[in-house]
């Protein structure tokens, strides 16, 4: 099968600091891949260079056959990618509505407002609160419910679950199987491996900027010691 | 003759007038510096001079191509506008990546730029812009005798202030310039064109220095050095308003000038120091400024 996402060879830069040194992976259509690792191994510059947003970068990248090396940030959304960051980005000066409304709708097959709302009740409740007065589960729905209005196919969600409330947890996955149900393509960061392993088909394991280790869910159990070690948890 | 504190009430509304008028300009001028900043990061030292650029634009169309002080104010801004979109695009752009005194030195460059270049084709002096007929009259109001194309320049400024704070608190597009302001590469990485924006927005700030251009030629002198005389002032408004903040640039700058028309008629020797004592005070008792946000 022809993957969705293919990467080869990734290499990546802040400044003069050299921080991914020949990531390669593929995330085939409708599949839920997950990134593990300890901090500071290369995640996040991950989904931050195949987005575009690291610019000082070599290597391919390419999302249902563009190139994406060459094209500049604002094209990559428009080429079917919607990126959730740690930080969740909710903007302060916006109210929820206008954060939701904010990214452009890119492609048809977006969740309409009324499928979000129902997805993520509280948004609808909340509309016309400031964005940062969203608790942190809150915020984390609205980064990932604007990004489902745009009928983006890809997600690369960056550590959806960091520190939120267990509740909130499951809910962040009752939502992610719903979408994989719905055929949307995820890439995952997660540390929660727990979490990850209720939602994902497939692993990576990233160590010092490159994938190490690569294996299907099937295999969680085999490598929970393995696991363990390498993500000290 | 009735008398307010010991003075005329014709004086002193004739002041307030005054005072307004200069507020309008204050306020026009101050908003497109705050736009600028607010998005671009660049203190935009070249305002003064798209003021007065916008100015002779209105005045070199009436004489050479007999173009209406009417469709001047639409013409002049659209001109004025687009060339600054094309010095943002070519060279400002340049320059976000590095310290943002760089822009503020470049847009100061620029602004001598153009000031000595107007000097050096039209001479340092004033040449006056005829008031359009149809501003050309007045009405009596009893106590004070109101010139309507004075009374203009005030409605005029405030419609556009007005229409400017509603595109961007109000709209689509406004939520986009301030989440672009907020965080400029997530709104990029949504698929919207930021680079785009900042033009637009640069184009923008630099067409409304132009709007007050033309709706000062025929109250003023058009004058090379009409840009460098506002612009101190307009900075003081700023400061005063809080960097970056539309309604605050918009009521300082009312409030400011009407300050300064309301010390010429109490204690005329304070009046051109009145604003700067003003932004000193503010700056003592609150640094971001009477709407800025502090931290």
């Amino acid at each position: 099968m022809t993957p969705l996402l293919e990467v080869s060879d990734l290499n990546a830069w802040y400044g003069e600091s050299h921080v991914l040194h020949g990531v390669t992976m593929t995330v085939a259509e409708g599949e839920t891949v997950c990134i593990l690792g300890r901090n500071g191994m290369g995640k996040t510059t991950t989904l931050r260079s195949i987005m575009g947003i690291v610019r000082k970068r070599t290597g391919r990248i390419a999302f249902a056959g563009q190139d994406l090396m060459a094209m500049p940030l604002h094209r990559t959304a428009r080429a079917g990618l919607g990126f959730v960051p740690e930080e969740r980005g909710i903007f302060a000066t916006l109210t929820v509505e206008e954060n939701l409304m904010l990214p452009p709708v890119t492609a048809p097959g977006g969740m309409s407002i009324a499928e979000i709302h129902d997805l993520f009740p509280n948004l609808r409740e909340r509309r016309n609160s400031p964005g940062t007065k969203l608790s942190g589960g809150e915020q984390q729905m609205l980064a990932m419910a604007r990004i489902l209005r745009t009928g983006a196919r890809c997600l690369l969600l960056d550590e959806p679950t960091e520190g939120l409330a267990p509740v909130i947890i499951q809910a962040i996955g009752d939502v992610l199987r719903t979408l994989k149900a719905r055929g949307l393509t995820v890439v995952l960061v997660e540390q929660n491996f727990r979490f990850a392993s209720k939602v994902a088909d497939r692993f990576y394991v990233m160590d010092h900027g490159v994938m190490t280790q690569e294996f299907p869910v099937g295999d969680l159990e085999a490598r929970m010691g393995m696991l363990h070690e390498t993500l000290g948890v | 003759m009735t008398m307010i504190f010991g003075i005329p009430v014709q004086a002193l509304l004739g002041q307030l007038l005054v005072g307004l008028i200069n507020g309008s300009f204050y306020a026009l001028l101050s908003l497109g510096l705050a736009v600028i900043f607010g998005l671009l990061r660049v203190i935009n030292f070249a305002h003064g001079a798209q003021y007065m650029v916008g100015a002779f634009v209105a005045l070199l169309g009436l004489k050479y191509l007999g173009i209406p002080y009417w469709v001047a104010l639409v013409l002049s801004p659209l001109i004025v506008g687009a060339v600054s979109a094309l010095v943002e695009r070519t060279m400002l752009s340049r320059l976000y990546a590095l310290d943002p005194l760089y822009g503020l030195l470049f847009t100061f460059g620029l602004a001598l730029t153009l000031e000595g270049g107007f000097r050096w084709v039209f001479g340092a002096s004033g040449q006056p812009y005829p008031v359009p007929a149809s501003l050309n009259w007045g009405v009596n109001l009893g106590f004070m005798f109101l010139p309507v194309g004075r009374a203009w320049v005030i409605v005029a400024s405030l419609v556009a202030c007005l229409a400017v704070w509603a595109l961007i608190e109000k709209t689509r597009l406004g939520a986009t310039l301030r989440a672009a302001t907020e965080n400029p590469t997530l709104v990029q990485s949504f698929g919207i064109n930021v680079p785009l924006l900042l033009t637009l927005t640069y184009a923008l700030g630099a067409g409304l220095a132009a709007l007050a251009g033309v709706l000062a030629a025929p109250v003023y002198q058009v004058s090379p050095l009409m840009g460098s005389n506002i612009i101190i002032v307009v900075f003081a408004v700023v400061v005063v308003g809080g960097m970056g903040s539309i309604l605050g640039a918009i009521l300082t700058g009312y409030m400011l000038g009407v300050a300064e028309g309301l010390t010429k008629v109490f204690y005329p020797e304070a009046s051109n120091i009145v604003i700067f004592v003003i932004m000193a005070i503010v700056l003592i008792l609150r640094p971001a400024g009477l709407f800025g946000k502090e931290g």
